[in-house]
């Protein structure tokens, strides 16, 4: 019996700025994630400029898309598209189908994913431990691949399935401009001058930063992305060799920093040391293209997005790399 | 000596789009070297300036990763499928 028409999570509209000590659902526990100050990271920087880390793998499911899945899903809700009987289903590099496995099983929905068959095992993982089933298209594909194959088995029994549709629903930047874009601002008390994110969907970057350009038009958002279709940054898009996702429009931006995946990864195995941060190869994006907008500019508050926490990467390229660095260090 | 190597979408713009190509040599490096005579370019997408496998590229024969093999020098037969792995991509 679907748990959700009734719950205070489902029914919520308003976004709470601050985590409650106690809560009826985990769902109630996603947002509200905090700022961590790594202005220190470049000793180069002017020091007029402060860099802060939002940390969304503090969300239950771990992840920055706990958010669009949770508004996807209770707007499904809403409109009656997703009704008792009805499966969930998306494609998904892993960790919106983490996300909506997790709300699945919390709102008692069953959910099915469609993912490329290399996504790291440990996604794989987490998602069957939340009771969600899997379908797996050729990694050869890419996340296009999983796209395509979700799409036919759909066709094949439409009224049987309620798909989220990142790619295309404006439940997805909806989710970042009611919730992660008023964090940020309260967070930083209305300092914030540039926000850096990294673009898989587009709809963190589009959606938080509409949110703050409402609130201060001076407000530069920037995306963070791969310097190349052939990259290495597991969840991120390059969006001219894609299918350009419905929610990304790249007007909105006011700059692209392409990051190349080397780069990304080094970052990511300075911050685990250095930091006590370990980050999934996002954040190492993230923080590579926020260095470089710091580096430009003489006072400001720049907030990036830390989209997840780097432990659902250990069987990756990225740990496997780290290993490779460590003896680097070990022997400079 | 002949194995089929499957090529990823990222990297098709090398192969004039061909999702399989075949490519001859006795060791993943080998195969390495003869996709790049057939298909001038792709090695360096593959390997870095020192000649090893790039970190975030898989490499794959007959669905064994050659990082827990012999890496370049994984032994490769006749009929073998090498497969190149992309990381994933999007959301």
């Amino acid at each position: 019996m679907p748990r959700g028409a009734g719950s205070a999570a489902a029914a919520r509209d308003a976004p709470r700025l601050e985590l409650p000590s106690r809560v009826h659902s985990v769902l109630d526990l996603i947002g509200h994630t905090p700022l961590v100050d790594l202005t220190g990271f470049d000793p180069g920087l002017s020091p007029r400029v402060r860099l802060y880390a939002k940390l969304e793998g503090f969300n239950p499911g771990g992840s920055v898309k706990d958010r669009p899945a949770l508004w996807m899903v209770r707007h499904g809700l809403a409109t009656g598209a997703l009704q008792p009987g009805k499966t969930i289903i998306d494609s998904t590099s892993g960790n919106t189908g983490i996300a909506l496995a997790l709300i699945g099983a919390a709102l008692g929905y069953p959910v099915l994913l469609v993912l490329p068959d290399n996504v790291s095992r440990e996604r794989k993982r987490i998602i069957s431990a939340f009771g969600a089933k899997m379908v797996f298209s050729s990694g050869l594909e890419g996340s296009d691949g999983a796209i395509l194959l979700c799409r036919r088995i759909i066709g094949e029994d439409p009224e049987r399935y309620f798909k989220p549709d990142q790619y295309f629903n404006e439940m997805n930047p909806r989710a970042h401009y009611e919730s992660t874009g008023p964090e940020i601002w309260e967070a930083t008390h209305g300092t914030v001058t540039h926000l850096v994110a990294s673009i898989g969907t587009g709809g963190t970057i589009m959606g938080t930063g509409r949110y703050l350009k409402e609130r201060n038009p001076k407000i530069q958002v920037i995306a963070a992305e791969p310097d190349d279709p052939w990259h290495g940054l597991e969840g991120l898009k390059h969006m001219a060799s894609s299918i350009v996702p419905g929610v990304y429009h790249e007007e909105e931006l006011d700059g692209k920093i392409p990051v190349p995946t080397d780069a990304a990864y080094e970052l990511v195995y300075r911050l685990g040391p250095d930091w006590g941060l370990v980050v999934g190869q996002s954040s190492g994006a993230a923080l590579y293209a926020a260095l470089r907008v710091a580096r430009t500019i003489d006072e400001g508050v720049i907030v990036m997005i830390f989209c997840d926490f780097g432990d659902r990467y250990l069987s990756t390229n990225l740990w496997i790399g780290w290993s490779e660095w460590q003896q680097r260090q070990r022997g400079a | 000596m002949s194995v089929h190597v499957r090529i990823p979408t990222p990297l098709r713009r090398f192969t004039g789009g061909a999702e399989e190509v075949a490519a001859a040599g006795g060791t993943v490096g080998h195969i390495v070297n003869d996709l790049e005579r057939q298909f001038p370019g792709i090695k360096e997408r593959l390997c870095d300036d020192d000649g090893k496998v790039r970190r975030f590229v898989n490499l794959y024969v007959n669905g064994d990763d050659i990082r827990f093999l012999n890496n370049l020098d994984t032994d490769v037969k006749d009929g073998d499928e090498v497969s190149i792995v992309p990381a994933i991509a999007g959301g």
